[in-house]
């Protein structure tokens, strides 16, 4: 059997007097893929900044690879091998892409990155996400699509145990998104889990093993794709009544 | 290979300024440095913050007093040598510097300039209410009779801020070009993101803070001896806080030597003009600079040559 990487034991979030998650529960098992969808405001970022440490959980406990890290800061879970992209970019607009991947590789990768070897490992990672010819570019200055693509890049940087990807695939042509599910099938091969968080079905349903839908903050239906997408709770909260 | 070069400039800078204390007589000479100088550590230290880390600070002679008077208030009570004034100076302002980093985590933005601003006019209130330090009025202070082994004592305060200058443009190079400052530039660019990058925002924050509460205290802790005498007026000027924000702007805030060209540039322009016409016209100086170099050249001058110097290899 494998071991759980991460469990998330009824989390609640709340702003103000608003409930934004409800005693969500999920786990993730060491290497697996598991797929977050449901509708626009349901809670799925705010998952993702309970489970990185970006936002701290008003209830529940967050653990990881066995550890309790709720209340942890998020440089440390960071450090611990928890790594995500943004779903709103936030390059580091004054460097450049090149730069970008430094900060994670000198700080969450730190114990596992020979300091001499920083740039080439940024620029392998860059090559792999077919962004190299941009390494020398400013961030700022980038579309988009591709500061989409530059947060991917730089949350693999951070050498993840456990990858989030929130939303790194809109706006993506059709070949480009196949590129990046290669990119994340290959992540994944060499023992890295992976949450995705896809709008672009197709893609959340080829990638995942498994899928937990939320909607108004609760968590409606978990399965396999086939299972979930055949759920008639599903189909209302994504097609209304 | 850089690093040599930095090092040899600077033992050259403080031989060349002790040369200087021995052969020029003119006091002139010495009062009008040590103004630039003060300046300069006040700008460098300015920028370690707002510069690196990206948090403003309007309070800076909020920060300059705290030396200035812990300097003052030590020499009445003990008449400690000033090395101890200096390191008294030095801690205390450090600790503030460490309140200041800790108001990081609350206020971001404007509202963390504006509660820097507010923390100085309560350092000012305090010191006008504060009778043994002189209160309101002020107070005169002595110049120790001794000089070490200078032939008197403004060319000791000159040769003394000549090494603060040195000293803080090292600390301040050090921070930029380290680790620490690719992790103060991620919290400056974005602070959420660098800390899920593995940043440790929080450390890095106090780092900067405490760092420029030290440079900026220190930089205060000889002015009493300098000016002879001290009130309210002149330790919180607004010069002081402009100044130490207007010449990272000019010189250009991203790198560590953007500041000590800002500096030296307005500096000299300033007390070229306080000799020739008036002194009362050094923050229409700076005022015109500064609005001159934020639409017109943001990045200051140390940007317009970077800029200068893309198109020309572009070509
Ligand atoms: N920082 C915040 N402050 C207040 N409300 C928030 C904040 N972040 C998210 N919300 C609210 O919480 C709900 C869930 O948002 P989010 O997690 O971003 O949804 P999703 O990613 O599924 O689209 C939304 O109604 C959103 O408006
Ligand atoms: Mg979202």
């Amino acid at each position: 059997m494998s071991e759980r990487i991460l469990e998330v034991t009824g989390l609640t979030k709340r702003f103000g007097g608003f409930v934004a998650l409800d005693k969500v529960s999920l786990h993730l098992d060491e290497g697996e893929r598991l797929g977050l969808i449901g509708p626009n405001g349901s809670g799925k970022t705010t998952m993702i900044n309970c489970i990185s440490g970006a936002l701290i959980n008003d209830e529940g406990r967050v653990q990881f690879k066995g550890a309790d890290i709720t209340g942890l800061k998020a440089h440390k879970r960071a450090q611990l091998g928890i790594a995500r992209s943004f779903q709103v970019p936030k390059p580091f607009g004054s460097m450049t892409v090149l730069e970008n991947l430094c900060i994670p590789l000198e700080f969450a990768a730190r114990g596992r990155t020979d300091p001499g070897a920083v740039e080439d490992q940024a620029m392998e990672i860059l090559k792999m996400i077919g962004f190299e010819d941009r390494a020398r570019e400013n961030s700022a200055g980038l579309t988009q699509v591709d500061m989409r693509k530059l947060e991917l890049a730089r949350a693999l940087a951070a050498k993840p145990a456990l990858l989030v990807s929130d939303e790194a695939m809109a706006g993506l042509s059709a070949s480009e998104v196949d590129d990046i599910l290669e990119i994340l099938f290959k992540l994944n091969a060499t023992g890295v889990a992976v949450i995705m968080i896809e709008h672009i079905m197709r893609a959340v349903m080829r990638y995942s093993q498994r899928i937990i839908v939320l909607d108004a903050g609760q968590k409606i239906a978990e399965g396999t794709p086939d299972e979930v997408i055949h759920d008639p709770q599903v189909e209302r909260a994504y097609l209304g009544e | 290979m850089k690093l040599d070069k930095f090092w040899i400039a600077c033992i050259a800078i403080l031989i060349l300024g002790f040369v200087f204390t021995k052969n020029a007589d003119n006091e002139f000479y010495f009062f009008t440095t040590y103004v630039i100088l003060q300046g300069l550590v006040m700008a460098v230290a300015w920028n370690i913050l707002g510069g690196f880390t990206g948090y403003v600070n309007f309070g800076a002679a909020g920060f300059f007093a705290v030396g200035v008077y812990t300097s003052v208030a030590l020499n009445k009570a003990f008449g400690l040598p000033l090395p101890v004034i200096l390191a008294v100076a030095g801690i205390i302002g450090g600790l503030l510097g460490l309140g200041a980093g800790y108001l990081t985590l609350r206020l971001k933005g404007v509202y963390f300039a504006i509660a820097t601003l507010a923390t100085a006019l309560v350092i000012e209130t305090i010191v006008n209410n504060w009778k043994y330090v002189g209160g309101a009025a002020g107070t005169y202070v002595l110049q120790p009779k001794q000089s070490f082994i200078f032939d008197n004592y403004i060319e000791l305060l000159f040769m003394l801020m000549l090494v603060l200058s040195v000293a803080a443009v090292a600390i301040s190079r050090y921070l930029s070009s380290s680790r620490v400052g690719k992790g103060l530039a991620a919290i400056r660019d974005d602070e959420v993101a660098a800390e899920c990058m593995g940043v440790p925002t929080l450390r890095l924050k106090l780092i900067s803070t405490t760092a420029m509460g030290v440079l900026m205290s220190i930089a205060g802790a000889p002015f009493p001896f300098f000016v002879t005498f001290v009130d309210p007026v002149s330790a919180f000027a607004l010069l002081i806080a402009v100044n130490a924000i207007a010449m990272p702007m000019i010189g250009g805030t991203a790198y560590w030597y953007g500041p000590v060209i800002g500096a030296l540039i307005l500096g000299v322009v300033q007390e070229t003009a306080t000799v020739t016409i008036s002194s009362e016209l050094n923050l229409l100086i700076v005022g015109v600079l500064l609005v001159l170099f934020i639409t017109m050249a943001p990045q200051g001058i140390v940007g317009v040559y970077h800029d200068w110097r893309k198109k020309r290899d572009a070509k």
